[in-house]
C-alpha cells in the first residue's frame, strides 16, 4: 500500500475498504480482550476457524477477533451479525452447533442466551441490561473492530477527525475546540485538557512533547488496558491531533510492560500507521510531521504520576520531581511535555468529528462526555462499562452491574484506587463525576469501581491499600514513606485484634500530616483510603478495637472456624481437604475443627456444600447457635 | 550471556535514555539480572553503577535473583482481595513452601503477587505458567504443583 | 537580578528572584527547620521539616518552603499552629530512624517518641545528603539509593569507595560532615572511619540498617566485596 498523499486518498482508500465489505455478510465477533482469554476465548476462535474450513464456509463467514467487549462475567463472549445475536460463556464444544443451528439452520440457541434474574432470556446484545444503560462512545468500537488490521478502523470513519485538523483547522482552532468541550483528564486529577494543551502550546521552546500515559496503576482497574488492546488507533488518531494543536512532533506511549498484548497491539497499529502516512513526513501532504516511541514501564505505580513518568521516560528512576514548576513548561528533558491518559485521548477524535457542542450535552454541569469503568468486586455483572457523567452509582451497581452476588447485602464502593476512597450506601444516589465524588473524599481517579459487601472489612481493605502504597512508594518523603510505614503499622495491630484506645485518633493525625506535607500526589492521597473508611465505618473501627470483633470475618487474628453440629451432616468433603488435618469425626457424624491446628485457610469454607453449610465463622462475641435437643437431629 | 547484553544494548544505539527499555529486554531473556550484566551494562552505556542498582530494585519487574523453572502468581488486586485474595495467596504460600517474591529451594516455583490481570470476574485468581484458576482449594494446588515438572 | 517583596510572618522581607522561600527567611534571620537541606547541594525536598503555610486571602496552602520560589506578594506563615503540629509529626516519625534528633529541635514542636510507632532505628532518615554530595559535588558515586517505598535505603558501592574514598577530603571523606546524624561517623560496629578505616565495610552506609533487600543482594553475589 503506498503512503496515502493527501486527505483525497484517505477518503478514497475508505471507500473502497466499505465497498469491498458486504454488511449482509455474516460476521462473528468473537471478543479477545484479556477477561475473555482467560477463558479460554483463542480455543473457541480456533475451533471456528478449522470447523469453518471443514464445512467450506470461511468465506462466507467472517470472524472478527475483536477486543474486550466489555460483559467480562459472561466470557468468553461472541455476537453474531447482522442479527446481533449474543451468545455467552461460549465453549470450544458449543461451536459446532452455533454452525450448525444458528449460521446454517437460522435457530437461536437458546441456551447460550443472556437470562436474566427474572429468567427471561434476551437474544440481542443491546437488549441485555448491562449493555443497554451505557452510552458506549469510546468504548462501544472495540466489538466491531480486529485490533490488528487499522482497515476496520477505518472502515468506521477513523482518522476522519486527524483529516479534518490537518486540512480544515488550525492549531488554535483545534485547541480551541477541546477547550470548549471541557474535556477533563481521565486519569485521575480531571484537569481540563484544553487548558493543559494551551499551557503547553504557549511555553516557550521549539520542542514540545505530547505523552499518552498507559501506567494504569490502580490494581483493579484494567480501562485503558482494555481500550489500547482493543481500539489502539482511536488513541492514535488523538495523539496525533493534541500534537498537532499543541505543535509538538515527537510523542511518547508509556505502557505497562505488564500489558503485553497492548504493547503487541500499539506497535502494529504504529507501523500501519506509518505504512499509510498517517504517521512520519508530511502526514496526508498537511506538511506535519510527527513521530511516535513506545516506551514500557518497568512497574512502579508512582510512575503513573506525571513528572515521574517522565523521569521514567529518560530511562531514570521514575521519582517525582520536587519542584514547583509543571511538567507543560519543563517537562521530558526539560521541555515542554503534554500528558494525558489513554481515555482522554481516545475522547478528541470524538469532540473534533462531533463538536464541542455535541459532547458538551453530555454528562453534567462541571464534567462532560461519558466514563469507562471497570466494575468489579462483589457485583454479578463484573465487566468495563461506559455511562455519561452524572449517573448515580446506584445505576452503575445495580442497573447495569446487577446488584450484588449471592444475594448479599451491598456495602460500599471503592473509587479512585488507592488514591481514592469508599463510599457507604446513604450515598449510593450521588452523581459519579469528578466533583461530587471529590466532595465525597473519594475521588474518580481513572476508574475503578470495586463494589463491597457485607462480607467486605473496611479496615482490612484501609489496610490493603496501604500495604499496596508501601511498596509503591518512591520512599523520598518523610511524610509519604514514615507516615505510610506508621498507618500501616497501626491498621495491622488493629486488624491483629492488638488495637487500642486513641489509635483511630493516631491515624488520623499522620492522614492530615501526610495528606498535606507530601511531595507528590501519591502521599497528597495516600491517607485517602483511611480517612475516607474512618469517616464512614468508623464504627467497624471501634468494634475491632474495643470488642476484638471483625464483624465481616475477614481478619484471620479475630474469626475461628468451626463446625455447626446442628447442620453437618458429616459428609466429610473438610475433613479430606484440610492441608493440615485440623477436622475429625466420623462418617454422618457431625465434624469438629481442632482451633490449635487450624490455620484459618478458608478450604474448608468453600468445599462445604452449600445445602449444609455448615463451617462458620466467629469473630469477637459470637457465638456458635445453641445445640439442638438431643433426638432432633435424627430426624 | 554478555553476547546477548551486547546484542541488545547495540540495538538501542547504547543510548543512556533507552536505559530501562534495555534492562526490560535482557530480564526477558535472561530471566533475571546477574551483577555482570549490570557492571556491563553500566560500562556500555557509561553511567555508574549506583545508578544502575538505583533502577534495577526501583523497578519491581526487574529481578536480580534467578527465577523458578515455574512461575506461579496470584493476583492482589482489589477486586481480587474484596474475593479472598489474601486467604489463595495463603494457601498458596503454604503449599509451595515459600512467601511471595520467593523462589524454592529445587528452583522449581517462584511466587509472585500481581495487580490486575483484567480478568476480576475470575477473581481471585492464579496463574500457573500462563493457565488461569479461579480460587483454587488447597487440594486443588497441591495437585497442581505434583503435576508440575 | 530582580528584587520581590514578601511578607513572612508579618514582616517585610525583600529577597532575589529565583531564590527559595527557605532563603529568604535565613537571609532575614527566620528560622525555618531542616534536615535535609544544605546551601551547597540543590535542594531536594524530603524531609518535608521545611513546611510552611501560604496565605492567600482565607484560603492557605502547605508548601516546602526549600523549593517554593518567592514571589512578589507571598505572604508566608512559617510557624502557624498548623505548621507546627505538621512539624511534630514529622519529628514523631523521624524518631522511629533516629532516636538522637537534636533536643531543641524536639522541644520547640513538642515532639516525642511514640510507643504505639514500630521502631526503625537505622539512624538514617534518608536526606540524600551523603549520597546528594558524592555524586553532585564529587562526581564520585560512591554512594546511592536502593530500593523504593518503605524499603528504601542508602548503600555504599565498595569497588567505587576503593578508588575515590581514600583521597577525598585528604582520607577524612568529606560526605562525613553532611550527614545530619552523624551515622556515617559512627561507630556501632566496630567498623567506620572512627577505627581508621575507609568506609564501613559493611554496606549499608547505616550500619543498623539489616533488611531482605541486602540479604538478597549478597546471597547472589551483587554488591559483592
Amino acid at each position: 500500500m503506498a503512503r496515502l498523499a493527501s486527505v483525497a486518498d484517505l477518503e478514497k482508500l475508505r471507500q473502497e475498504i466499505v465497498a469491498a465489505r458486504d454488511p449482509g455478510k455474516t460476521k462473528i465477533a468473537i471478543c479477545s480482550g484479556t477477561g475473555c482469554r482467560a477463558y479460554a476465548s483463542e480455543e473457541v476462535i480456533a475451533a471456528f476457524r478449522a470447523e469453518l474450513d471443514q464445512r467450506s464456509l470461511a468465506d462466507k463467514v467472517e470472524i472478527v477477533t475483536t477486543g474486550c467487549h466489555g460483559f467480562c462475567e459472561q466470557g468468553p463472549v461472541l455476537v453474531i451479525y447482522p442479527e446481533e445475536i449474543c451468545y455467552l460463556k461460549v465453549k470450544p464444544e458449543d461451536v459446532a452447533e452455533i454452525i450448525d443451528q444458528t449460521l446454517v439452520g437460522g435457530q437461536v440457541i437458546e441456551r447460550l442466551l443472556y437470562v436474566g434474574p427474572d429468567g427471561e432470556q434476551k437474544v440481542k446484545e443491546s437488549e441485555i441490561p448491562f449493555y443497554h444503560h451505557q452510552q458506549r462512545l469510546v468504548f462501544g468500537s472495540n466489538r466491531f473492530i480486529d485490533p490488528c488490521n487499522i482497515d476496520d478502523y477505518l472502515a468506521l470513519d477513523g482518522y476522519r477527525a486527524l483529516a479534518k485538523c490537518l486540512t480544515e483547522m488550525t492549531p488554535e482552532e483545534v485547541l480551541a475546540e477541546v477547550d470548549r468541550a471541557n474535556l477533563r483528564g481521565r486519569g485521575g486529577g480531571g484537569f481540563p485538557a484544553g487548558r493543559k494543551w494551551a499551557a503547553t502550546r504557549n511555553a516557550p521552546g521549539d520542542i514540545k512533547y505530547v505523552i499518552v500515559n498507559a501506567d494504569e496503576g490502580d490494581p483493579g482497574a484494567y480501562m485503558d488496558r482494555s481500550l489500547l488492546e482493543g481500539n489502539p488507533h482511536s488513541v492514535l488518531e488523538g495523539l496525533v491531533i493534541g500534537a498537532y494543536a499543541i505543535g509538538a512532533h515527537l510523542g511518547y506511549i508509556y505502557v505497562r510492560q505488564e500489558y503485553p498484548l497492548a504493547v503487541d497491539n500499539l506497535g502494529r497499529a504504529l507501523e500501519q500507521m506509518r505504512e499509510y502516512g498517517l504517521l512520519g513526513k508530511d502526514i496526508l501532504g498537511s506538511g506535519f510531521d510527527f513521530e511516535i516511541e513506545v516506551h514500557r514501564g518497568a512497574g512502579a505505580f508512582v510512575s503513573g504520576e506525571s513528572s515521574a513518568l517522565m523521569s521514567s521516560i529518560e530511562g531514570k528512576v521514575g521519582e517525582p520531581r520536587p519542584k514547583y514548576i509543571r511538567t507543560s513548561i519543563s517537562g521530558v528533558h526539560g521541555r515542554p511535555s503534554n500528558l494525558n491518559n489513554v481515555e482522554t485521548w481516545a475522547n478528541v477524535p470524538l469532540i473534533i468529528n462531533k463538536g464541542a457542542d455535541w459532547f458538551t450535552a453530555i454528562g453534567t454541569e462541571g464534567s462532560k462526555g461519558t466514563k469507562i469503568f471497570s466494575l468489579v468486586g462483589k457485583v454479578n455483572n463484573t465487566g468495563l462499562v461506559e455511562v455519561p457523567m452524572g449517573v448515580s452509582l446506584r445505576d452503575i451497581i445495580f442497573k447495569i452491574g446487577g446488584g450484588i452476588r449471592g444475594g448479599k447485602k451491598f456495602k460500599a464502593v471503592q473509587t479512585g484506587g488507592p488514591s481514592g476512597g469508599v463510599i457507604p450506601e446513604e450515598m449510593l444516589d450521588l452523581p459519579v463525576d469528578f466533583d461530587a465524588l471529590t466532595q465525597a473524599g473519594s475521588m474518580m481517579g481513572s476508574g475503578g469501581m470495586i463494589v463491597m459487601d457485607e462480607d467486605t472489612c473496611m479496615v482490612d481493605v484501609a489496610k490493603y491499600f496501604l500495604e499496596f502504597l508501601a511498596e509503591e512508594s518512591c520512599g523520598k518523603c518523610v511524610p509519604c514513606r514514615e507516615g505510610i510505614t506508621q498507618m500501616l503499622h497501626l491498621l495491622r495491630l488493629i486488624c491483629n485484634g492488638e488495637g487500642q484506645p486513641g489509635d483511630l485518633e493516631l491515624l488520623e493525625e499522620i492522614a492530615t500530616m501526610t495528606k498535606d506535607c507530601s511531595l507528590c500526589a501519591l502521599g497528597q492521597s495516600a491517607p485517602n483510603p483511611v480517612l475516607s473508611s474512618l469517616k464512614y465505618f468508623r464504627r467497624e473501627y471501634e468494634l475491632h478495637i474495643e470488642e476484638k470483633c471483625c464483624p465481616a470475618h475477614v481478619c484471620k487474628a479475630l474469626v475461628t472456624y468451626h463446625i455447626d453440629p446442628n447442620k453437618c451432616r458429616g459428609c466429610g468433603a473438610c475433613r479430606r481437604n484440610c492441608p493440615v488435618g485440623a477436622i475429625s469425626g466420623e462418617k454422618k457424624q457431625p465434624h469438629v475443627i481442632d482451633l490449635d491446628k487450624c490455620t484459618k485457610c478458608d478450604t474448608c469454607f468453600m468445599v462445604c456444600p452449600p445445602k449444609f453449610s455448615a463451617v462458620t465463622k466467629l469473630s469477637g462475641s459470637e457465638q456458635l447457635p445453641a445445640a439442638a435437643p438431643a433426638g432432633e437431629q435424627e430426624q | 550471556m554478555l553476547g546477548t547484553v551486547d546484542r541488545i544494548i547495540d540495538s538501542y544505539g547504547a543510548r543512556q535514555e533507552a536505559l530501562v527499555q534495555i534492562l526490560l529486554d535482557i530480564q526477558h531473556e535472561l530471566r533475571w539480572l546477574p551483577r555482570p550484566v549490570l557492571e556491563r551494562v553500566a560500562a556500555r552505556l557509561e553511567l555508574p553503577l549506583n545508578l544502575i542498582y538505583n533502577v534495577t530494585t526501583f523497578y519491581k519487574h526487574f529481578s536480580l535473583v534467578p527465577q523458578g523453572r515455574h512461575s506461579i502468581s496470584v493476583c492482589v488486586g482489589t477486586a481480587c482481595h474484596v474475593r479472598g485474595a489474601s486467604r489463595l495467596l495463603g494457601r498458596v504460600s503454604e503449599a509451595l513452601g515459600i512467601k511471595p517474591d520467593e523462589t524454592t529451594a529445587d528452583e522449581k516455583f517462584t511466587l509472585k503477587t500481581v495487580s490486575c490481570l483484567g480478568c476480576c470476574a475470575l477473581g481471585p485468581v492464579m496463574v500457573l505458567d500462563g493457565e488461569y484458576m479461579s480460587n483454587p482449594n488447597s487440594t486443588d494446588i497441591a495437585e497442581l504443583i505434583e503435576k508440575c515438572e | 537580578m530582580a528584587e520581590v517583596n514578601l511578607v513572612i510572618n508579618g514582616e517585610q522581607v525583600r529577597a532575589q528572584e529565583g531564590m527559595s522561600i527557605l532563603e529568604a527567611a535565613r537571609e532575614a534571620d527566620i528560622f525555618i527547620p531542616t534536615l535535609c537541606h544544605h546551601a551547597e547541594i540543590d535542594a531536594y525536598g524530603a524531609c518535608r521539616l521545611c513546611v510552611v503555610e501560604l496565605r492567600q486571602g482565607d484560603r492557605s496552602r502547605v508548601v516546602a518552603s526549600c523549593l517554593y520560589p518567592v514571589a512578589e506578594g507571598l505572604v508566608v506563615e512559617t510557624e502557624s499552629e498548623k505548621i507546627k503540629n505538621y512539624r511534630r509529626t514529622i519529628l514523631n516519625l523521624l524518631l522511629q530512624r533516629w532516636d538522637n534528633i537534636p533536643r531543641a529541635l524536639l522541644d520547640r514542636y513538642g515532639a516525642a517518641p511514640n510507643p504505639r510507632y514500630v521502631e526503625n532505628m537505622t539512624f538514617c532518615i534518608l536526606c540524600g545528603l551523603c549520597v546528594r554530595y558524592c555524586r553532585d559535588v564529587k562526581g564520585a558515586n560512591v554512594l546511592g539509593f536502593i530500593g523504593r517505598g518503605t524499603i528504601r535505603q542508602v548503600v555504599v558501592f565498595p569497588d567505587q569507595a576503593m578508588k575515590y574514598c581514600p583521597t577525598c577530603g585528604n582520607g577524612e571523606m568529606e560526605c562525613l560532615h553532611y550527614c545530619p546524624t552523624g551515622v556515617i561517623t559512627s561507630d556501632y560496629q566496630g567498623t567506620g572511619p572512627a577505627n581508621g578505616q575507609p568506609l564501613p565495610h559493611a554496606y549499608p552506609v547505616c550500619i543498623r540498617d539489616e533488611t531482605n533487600i541486602l540479604e538478597i543482594l549478597e546471597r547472589v553475589g551483587h554488591l559483592e566485596y
